[in-house]
């Protein structure tokens, strides 16, 4: 695979705090790479040396093959990048901000024209088109950002949370953007929303503490979950106790949590230990004691649990860095 | 230079389209008049020639190029558009020179609305108008130093008011060096040199001449490389504070 994008072991601290410590990761082109972490894990200043704005204090960016260093405007030229905040120009308005970003990646002024008229479409810019961005409301503000980033259809594009601030529509609206474009491009978002990880992205990192803690797809994340293949099942609940002390003696069971239902039902989640598979017993038992369940399911594993664990737990231990 | 060109335009548009660039124009031109008639005495003195407009023009430079340059780079780290600015293909040189020339075409601007004065000179009697032109030309230099201090100032913080007040102490100092009161305080004790030197980076010294019609071309390399130094160290100051 063409990696588009190529950091290794990038190193950043500012005073005595260190932001980044040792993050190497590579990113293809059709691949969109999650970047999750706890606010102020070190995803921004990530972003930051990956588009040129920081200089790192060791390690290296390559973009498309070439050292970021090197030729930083080359580089710069070939990446969107939507900053943390959508800032913009306030004083001016989306469509001449938009013309000034074109003029400024040098888009030829035919070219530049239609190609503004498609990103405005497409981003749903044609209403606020001609009012300052200052008087925009939060939602919009965050899609010129997005409409800058994409203008010169960048093969390279870095959003730092691109849907923060964003209504549900606008934010399936935005997925739904990004896996458009994702065949052609290299991307990284980074977001703490976890359900965006799943909805568009084909590999996960967490980092927190300026270390990278994990990197993988997103069903091998939630494969670390605890709910990993845990069983769901609803019973009423004047049956609740008898299923329960039965499903505890079920082998392979690693611990039982009891959830809310509806009308008289109880939800019971069945926690399995490591690599068993409940379902095929669990229905099997059902079935031989007659219990009226109402529904039962196999959790894929709950990614905002793994979040915790896994950046909690590094906490502890990464903790030394800040004096 | 395409790239300097779009960013300058840029910068130049976002002066209009706030109040700030008419309220600087008309205070600019008022205090000009008021300078030029009633404390520079125009018409006692009887004399065809704009000196007593060039003569207080530094001193009302130094109170309003400030107010332009404060928000050059201040205005982009506040409202981190710094960011934006910084992963567009330009180089740190095109941005600075670029945000530069903006508020440079700006104060020609405010100063070829003077015009007037120059009308009303020409159709009371009979100046020298090479002396008029070149008075005009010293002025611009001059209003290029001040606005390239006013820049790299304005690029060490992100607050507009500190950015105004220190730009205003600094362009004070340099005007006052070249005044009597300061020159006479080191001639009592210090050697020639030094009086010689801090008396060479008055704004004044400078200007006056080029002000009188003497083109010397010691003051041009003067404020030429005055506003290279300040704009270079201006390119530092955004390199070491933009992660602040």
């Amino acid at each position: 695979m063409e990696n588009l994008i190529e950091v290794s072991d990038l190193h950043k601290r500012f005073g005595s705090l260190v932001a980044v410590d040792g993050v190497s990761m590579k990113v293809a082109r059709g691949e969109v790479l999650g970047f999750l972490g706890p606010n102020g894990a070190g995803k921004s200043t990530t972003m930051k040396m990956i588009t040129g704005f920081l200089a790192p204090d060791s390690g290296s960016v390559r973009i498309s093959g070439q050292e970021l260093g090197a030729n930083p405007i080359a580089a710069k030229s070939r990446i969107g990048y939507l900053p943390e905040g959508a800032p913009a120009y306030g004083e001016m308005t989306p469509a001449t901000f938009l013309d000034f970003i074109g003029d400024i990646r040098g888009l030829a002024p035919a070219s530049k024209q239609a190609r503004i008229r498609e990103v405005v479409a497409k981003i749903h810019l044609e209403g606020v088109l001609h009012q300052t961005i200052e008087t925009l409301s939060k939602g919009f503000k965050r899609r010129v950002g997005l409409a800058q980033a994409i203008l010169h259809d960048p093969e390279i594009l870095i959003m730092d949370e691109p849907t923060d601030g964003l209504d549900p529509n606008q934010k399936h609206e935005v997925r739904q953007l990004i896996r458009e474009m994702s065949p052609h491009k290299a991307i990284i978002i980074s977001t703490h929303i976890l359900e965006e990880v799943d909805a568009v992205c084909t590999r996960a990192v967490i980092i927190a503490k300026g270390k990278l803690l994990f990197s993988g797809t997103p069903p091998e994340l939630a494969a670390r979950s605890a709910f990993h293949n845990a069983v769901t099942l609803s019973v009423p609940a004047a049956m609740v106790d008898a299923v329960e002390k039965s499903l505890r003696a079920m082998p392979g069971v690693a611990g039982l949590e009891q959830g809310v239902g509806s009308d008289d039902h109880l939800r019971l989640t069945v926690l399995p230990k490591s690599g068993e598979t409940l379902f095929p017993r669990i229905r099997q038992a059902a079935d031989d004691a007659g219990w009226p369940v109402r529904e039962m399911f196999v959790e894929g594993g709950r990614l905002d649990e793994v979040f915790r664990s896994i950046t909690t737990s590094t906490a502890a231990s990464a903790g030394g860095h800040r004096s | 230079m395409n790239r300097i060109g779009t960013l300058m335009r840029r910068e130049f548009r976002g002066y209009f389209a706030t109040p700030v660039a008419y309220v600087f124009i008309v205070i600019f031109l008022f205090l000009a008049g008021i300078f030029t008639f009633y404390v520079g005495n125009f018409y006692e003195r009887n004399q065809a020639d704009l000196e007593p407009f060039f003569r207080y023009l530094p001193w009302l430079y130094m109170l309003l190029i400030p107010a332009i340059s404060m928000r050059l780079w201040s205005e982009e780290r506040k409202s981190g558009t710094i960011e934006l600015l910084m992963t567009l293909p330009v180089s740190l040189a095109d941005a600075v020179l670029g945000k530069f020339l903006a508020a440079w075409l700006f104060t020609a601007l405010a100063l070829a609305l003077t015009f007037p004065l120059w009308l009303t000179v020409n159709y009371l009697g009979d100046p020298d108008n090479t002396v008029i032109a070149a008075g005009y030309l010293g002025s611009l230099l001059m209003a290029g130093g001040f606005l390239a201090i006013g820049s790299c100032v304005s690029a060490l913080t992100r607050n507009q008011v500190i950015a105004f007040v220190i730009s205003f102490v600094i362009c004070f100092a340099f005007n006052l060096s070249g005044f009597p009161i300061v020159l006479d305080f080191f001639r009592a004790w210090a050697p020639a040199v030094i009086v010689d030197t801090i008396s060479s980076f008055s704004f004044l010294t400078h200007a006056t001449s080029i002000q009188k019609g003497v083109i010397d071309l010691r003051d041009i390399v003067f404020f030429t490389s005055l506003i290279g130094f300040f704009l270079y160290a201006n390119m530092l100051a955004i390199d070491a504070r933009k992660s602040s």
